[in-house]
């Protein structure tokens, strides 16, 4: 089964880099979504299918954090897997991301090797549900 | 703890490894300086990011036109001719990486600290300033003759309010001020 993912960073440019390294990864992709903020994110959410979700933290209206914090509060999404994908690698931000459910975090600089074996093991189970 | 070889060290480390990783680039730290008072003016880009909490400050990556373009098409694997949107993205994500990266080497030493959003300018004879921070500690790298050049002022913020209780507004510290 391919899966749907959802990519969300003020940044065009990650947001085309991230693209290009799930791509390259050769898992079972079918549509990558992309949003500016998580506002945007939660519409997209709205009317769309989505398996996977890959976020920064520090973005403009809302946060990465925000995101995953409704997310998880909203029955229909709690079930999907958020991973943070950020520069933010300190305890604090790390500590909050698993309080509120991240399924994985990935501190940029990253490699396409690096997002691979954290999505492997998130995507597979995530697709069953 | 001696914060000046602290900024210095992680800036260039984290400018090593995000060139390798995210361009493929092996780029390697060039002459290393601190600036005082009144800024020089620039010519290119400038893209400036805002750290605060009980440490305030500014990190920046200064460059040419031309570099940025050659950031713009390592980073995107794209070919960028003339700075655009899309460059002035690469240069304020690849600003974000590098002052995101010495943000955490420095919340060791210095407690949590915050990052604002990327701010990128590009123009022709302008300055920029950060107020409050006297001194700037900048490497150089240079890359196939031209220069990236990393900045960073850190300072301890005595801006940062007192939590009082019933103001609830300012339970968060003044973020620095970006003149621009």
């Amino acid at each position: 089964m391919e899966s749907d993912v959802l990519i969300v960073d003020d940044s065009a440019a990650i947001r085309k880099i991230l693209q290009r390294v799930l791509r390259q990864t050769g898992m079972a992709i079918r549509t990558i979504h992309e949003a500016g903020d998580g506002l945007e994110a939660l519409e997209l959410l709205k009317g769309h299918t989505v398996h996977l979700v890959l976020t920064d933290i520090n973005m403009p209206k809302m946060d990465g954090l925000q995101l995953l914090g409704a997310m998880k509060a909203a029955s229909e999404w709690q079930a999907i897997p958020v991973v943070m994908i950020t520069t933010e690698g300190g305890e604090a931000k790390v500590g909050e991301a698993v309080r509120l459910g991240a399924a994985g975090y990935v501190r940029k600089p990253f490699t396409a090797d690096q997002i691979k074996e954290k999505l492997v093991g998130i995507l597979e189970p995530a697709l069953s549900l | 703890m001696n914060l000046q070889k602290l900024i210095i060290d992680s800036i260039s480390q984290s400018v090593i490894q995000i060139f390798a990783t995210m361009l493929g680039v092996e780029i390697q730290p060039g002459e290393v300086t601190t600036e005082n008072g009144s800024p020089e003016a620039n010519d290119g880009v400038v893209s400036l990011i805002g750290v605060a909490g009980t440490w305030a400050g500014t990190g920046s990556i200064t460059c040419s036109p031309i570099l940025a373009c050659r950031i713009c098409s390592q980073l995107l694997m794209t070919e960028s001719l003339a700075v655009d949107e899309e460059v002035l993205d690469a240069v304020a994500e690849l600003t974000n990486m590098v002052v995101g990266n010495v943000k955490t080497d420095l919340e060791t030493h210095l407690g949590p600290l915050g990052l604002s959003i990327p701010t990128v300018v590009f123009g022709r004879n302008f300055k920029t300033k950060s107020a409050g921070h006297a001194e700037w500690y900048v490497v150089k790298f240079p890359w196939d003759g031209e220069q990236l050049i990393v900045k960073m002022c850190l300072a301890p913020n005595d801006r940062t309010i007192e939590v009082k209780p019933h103001a609830a507004a300012n339970q968060v510290p003044l973020s620095c001020t970006l003149d621009v």
